[in-house]
């Protein structure tokens, strides 16, 4: 694919002004910026386009449609409330995957996408499981945490993540105390959260580290059994002497994060990570750096990185991604207009191999794996989970077209879906379905009036199962 | 639709990362997850993978090899001819995950240091039987199963197994014992090395999985080794679609994964190849689609019968000995994480039931099915835990920990020894190891296999090795 690329460099002015000109760091795309551009954007920062959405953001031009993703003018909530199949509004602390159902309903009815999108990264960042929480409550607590702060500084977001209940619980943060500190948060957030698996720490880093963050603890309610008033108890914390990368002091949990944030090794991994969720091409090695540069003199902020990111010419025409399943999920229900009116998407989340608050272990969802023959499966069912009944088209209620067009049907099943950009090739692939289902095997006079009908739900099905709409 | 429960196939109950090399092995040929730059590189990445049926036996197979090697029509005839062979010894290896506590498998009731490094885990003396060959040690209660087989001699003990430097990273620590070396850049798994020189070019159940991703240890460089999913309910859903239209919508799954294979884009290619791999799968899975009102086969008795997938899972490997595959090492995982950092009593006692109820059913499954003097399992897991307990109720990373080799021709004698708490310990207050995994693995080799041990182990000259086969 051709990358168009430019000298000059990304500046941010408007209400960015207060970055300055230390954001010009970055190569900014300079290809023209049109309705597929616009929807990968949509899908890498988003969850997809509403129809006609992404013909309106390319119109506003590159610069300007990333402002309104990084700065929304709106944060609410457009559409009906979520509700389950029998009418009732949705439980997300009390039943089992409506907390799925809770976020779901934001990612679909937001105005401001990315807020959302980046909530994800985080979840995926400091990725906590309920299966082990054991708290919708919590775990919807943690998500607000990273709502709130998705664009702010990684320190703040570090020191909320560090003391957040549900992470105290994860990570076995609540209880570890001066006789028994416990490594488990120590480890993860140097070689998961801020350092990566590097040679910059040690394990004796990991056990000073574990012994500054002692302190934090929590009680059991006796009558619910729930844990509640997570704090910081001073008589717990090891208040001795420690030795982090050779510092010396008496070191506390701020002190333990000031220190692994002041790590040499942390931009690196911090500007890699972020990066890896928008596109699988690494930075080049001096685009990087300059990101690294950028992180470090903003006082380590998260936007001015991300809105440098996201007009990268990788981003906008370098190799696809493949879509994570709840943002598939979300995207179809954008595309077609649907709400939350069903548990069926927590479940469907789940076999497609990503179910929000549930990550499979600390280090998040493998995003250069999700598909495989189950999860593709499972894509695939999602159609008609999609398609429900009254969406479903009938023949019997169908009045035939006096000629049948194969072009028309593929048309017609990708207005079903908001019209997503596919590639010549899956187009003739699209066609060529629809002439044979609905012309060529269409013999009888009965099969010439229903096959074309159910080419189309056919045809809206495999719309779902092309390369194109799985990826991004 | 039939309602689906909300099964967790991907995720959840393995919080512990050690998780992420079995799905990184899983898509072979692919590089690592970015997050974790300083990991080694699991045996398996490189492997190709295809879904193949073997007809003869009902069974829907996934095997790795090298591309060429992977042609569906020679297995079913490799296959036959290694029926028709000589019996072969077989190896199963059975992992438990995420570092099990053998402090509380066999429990060193008899050290003075013990109540004080465990004030809140703790066994007391009376709780589990006293281990014969070292009475310091007592058997868990729930490890009663193993206890029962020990006395007849199928059950040899390793106290305290490890490597010199150990490692506390779950990846490092179980890529370590996965390839058979302490090499963080070995690619193939130490059975899978052995495979490559005693294995067929036309016979991947010589290596079989049964698991949804290949298990690194099976990884091999040239020859064909295989996972085995259930072949239960595989089937795709377009609503309103019926007759001609539907059957032609299945055919395009192949044209619409030609177009992703063939775009040039490696995302596109990885959807399409899932297509295509998934068209293969529906077509080979036809035949057992389930008729409606039929339920699963039950175990056979003695299995833990609710629970996870491992029982089923060791029922198979019985039931497919029994048939006759031609199956030589065989590699399982338990699904419960041994990873014990909080509340250990509850999260070990689950699984550590079940584990040893599983094993013992397993072995008097082969003994009533006149297998069992033909199967030797091993039994490990990638580090045991700190002898001193955290004040969360469990116990963090550690360094030695135990395994177990079982089967009517283990010795059935103590390898190494528990190195007590006093003066056992190593700097950093971790179980020093009195056996090392690499010579065991040389006495498998050699005892049971029967390969030399030298071009499989690297250093194997230099290895110890102890008696595991009677």
């Amino acid at each position: 694919m051709p990358q168009a690329s430019t000298r000059h460099r990304s500046r941010i002015g408007g209400r960015g002004r207060r970055y300055g000109s230390r954001t010009d760091v970055l190569p900014v795309y300079s290809g023209r910026f049109g309705v597929e551009q616009a929807e990968r954007l949509l899908w890498r920062a988003g969850f997809g386009p509403r129809p006609g959405q992404a013909a309106r953001l390319a119109g506003r031009g590159l610069r300007a449609a990333v402002l309104s993703l990084t700065r929304p003018r709106q944060r609410s909530l457009a559409g009906p409330a979520p509700r389950l199949q029998n009418g009732q509004p949705i439980a997300p602390y009390d039943v089992w995957g409506n907390d799925v159902l809770w976020w779901l309903d934001r990612m679909v009815r937001t105005r401001a996408p990315l807020i959302e999108r980046m909530t994800l990264v985080w979840h995926d960042w400091f990725a906590t499981s309920n299966e082990l929480v054991n708290s919708q409550r919590l775990m919807i607590a943690q998500n607000e945490t990273q709502r709130a702060l998705c664009l702010a500084s990684f320190p703040r977001m570090l020191a909320a993540m560090t003391t957040d209940p549900a992470m105290l619980l994860w990570l076995s943060g609540a209880g570890s105390s001066k006789d028994a500190p416990n490594e488990n948060y120590a480890r993860e957030m140097q070689e998961l959260f801020a350092l990566g698996a590097s040679q910059g720490y040690t394990e004796r880093d990991v056990r000073e580290h574990a012994r500054a963050l002692t302190g934090w603890t929590n009680t059991w309610d006796r009558a619910t059994g729930q844990p509640t008033d997570f704090r910081f108890d001073a008589a717990l914390h090891d208040a001795g002497v420690k030795v982090i990368y050779g510092h010396r002091g008496r070191f506390g949990w701020r002190d333990s994060l000031r220190l692994v944030l002041g790590h040499p090794d942390h931009p690196k991994h911090f500007v890699a990570k972020l990066w890896s969720y928008f596109s699988p091409q690494p930075l080049s090695a001096g685009d990087a750096r300059a990101c690294e540069r950028l992180y470090v003199s903003t006082g380590k902020q998260i936007r001015p990185v991300l809105e440098a990111m996201l007009m990268h010419p990788l981003l906008l025409v370098g190799p696809r991604m493949v879509k994570p399943p709840i943002v598939q999920i979300a995207g179809m229900l954008r595309g077609i207009g649907r709400y939350i009116d069903t548990d069926a998407w927590a479940w469907e989340a789940n076999i497609a191999g990503q179910m929000p608050f549930y990550p499979p272990n600390v280090a998040g969802w493998e995003a250069d794996r999700w598909l495989n023959t189950g999860t593709w499966l499972a894509r695939f069912n999602l159609a008609a989970q999609m398609i429900d009944e009254k969406r479903a088209l009938k023949p019997s209620a169908t009045r035939r077209a006096a000629a049948v067009d194969p072009n028309a049907l593929a048309a017609q099943a990708l207005a079903f879906w908001g019209g997503p950009s596919v590639t010549p090739a899956t187009h003739r692939a699209l066609v060529s379905y629809a002439k044979s289902a609905a012309i060529d095997f269409a013999t009888a006079s009965w099969e010439r009036e229903q096959y074309p009908v159910l080419a189309v739900n056919a045809l809206r099905a495999l719309v779902v199962a092309t390369p194109d709409y799985q990826t991004c | 639709m039939s309602p689906r429960s909300p099964h967790r196939a991907c995720a959840c109950q393995d919080f512990n990362r050690a998780e992420l090399l079995r799905h990184v092995a899983a898509q072979p040929g692919r590089g690592l997850p970015s997050i974790e730059p300083g990991m080694p590189t699991p045996a398996g990445t490189g492997l190709s993978r295809r879904g193949f049926l073997l007809a003869s036996a009902g069974l829907a197979l996934s095997v790795y090899g090298a591309g060429r090697l992977l042609d569906p029509a020679s297995f079913e005839e490799g296959i036959a001819r290694a029926v028709a062979g000589p019996t072969q010894p077989v190896l199963v290896s059975v992992y438990l995950q995420g570092g099990i506590d053998s402090m509380s498998v066999l429990y060193p009731a008899g050290d003075p240091l013990y109540a004080s490094y465990r004030p809140v885990l703790a066994l007391p003396d009376t709780a589990g039987p006293v281990f014969t060959e070292d009475p310091r040690l007592h058997w868990h209660p729930l490890a009663a199963p193993l206890s029962q087989l020990h006395p007849e001699g199928k059950v040899s003990v390793l106290p305290a197994v490890g490597y010199a430097d150990p490692d506390q990273s779950h990846f490092t620590s179980r890529h370590f014992w996965e390839v058979g070396a302490t090499q963080a850049e070995l690619l193939t798994g130490w059975m899978g090395r052995y495979l490559d020189l005693a294995g067929a070019p036309d016979n991947p159940l010589q290596g079989l999985c049964l698991d949804e991703a290949l298990q690194p240890s099976l990884a091999t460089a040239r020859m064909p080794v295989a996972t085995i999913d259930s072949p239960s309910s595989y089937s795709f859903y377009a609503r309103g679609v019926w007759g001609p239209p539907q059957s032609i919508m299945y055919d395009y799954f192949d044209a619409l994964g030609q177009v992703g294979t063939r775009s040039g884009d490696a995302a596109m290619a990885q959807s399409g190849q899932a297509a295509l791999m998934s068209n293969t799968l529906r077509r080979q899975l036809m035949p057992f689609q389930p008729a409606s009102g039929e339920a699963a086969p039950g175990l056979p008795a003695g299995y833990p019968g609710a629970g996870d997938q491992f029982p089923a899972r060791m029922a198979a490997i019985a039931q497919m000995l029994a048939a006759g595959l031609p199956m030589r090492c065989v590699s399982v995982s338990t699904e419960s994480v041994f990873d014990t950092h909080d509340s250990q009593v509850a999260a070990l006692n689950t699984g550590l039931a079940e584990a040893a109820q599983t094993l013992y059913a397993f072995q008097r499954d082969l003994e009533a099915r006149g297998l069992a003097d033909n199967v030797l399992t091993l039994v490990w897991s990638e580090f045991g835990r700190r002898p001193q307990e955290n004040a969360s109720g469990g116990t963090d990373h550690g360094a030695a920990g135990c395994a177990f080799v079982m089967g009517t021709r283990a010795a059935g004698t103590m390898i190494g020894e528990w190195p007590g708490l006093a003066g056992g310990l190593d700097a950093l207050g971790n179980v020093r190891a009195t056996a090392d995994f690499r010579g065991l693995y040389c006495s498998l080799l050699e005892q049971w296999l029967g390969h030399e041990a030298a071009p499989v182990i690297p250093g194997a000259a230099g290895l110890a090795r102890p008696q595991v086969v009677r």
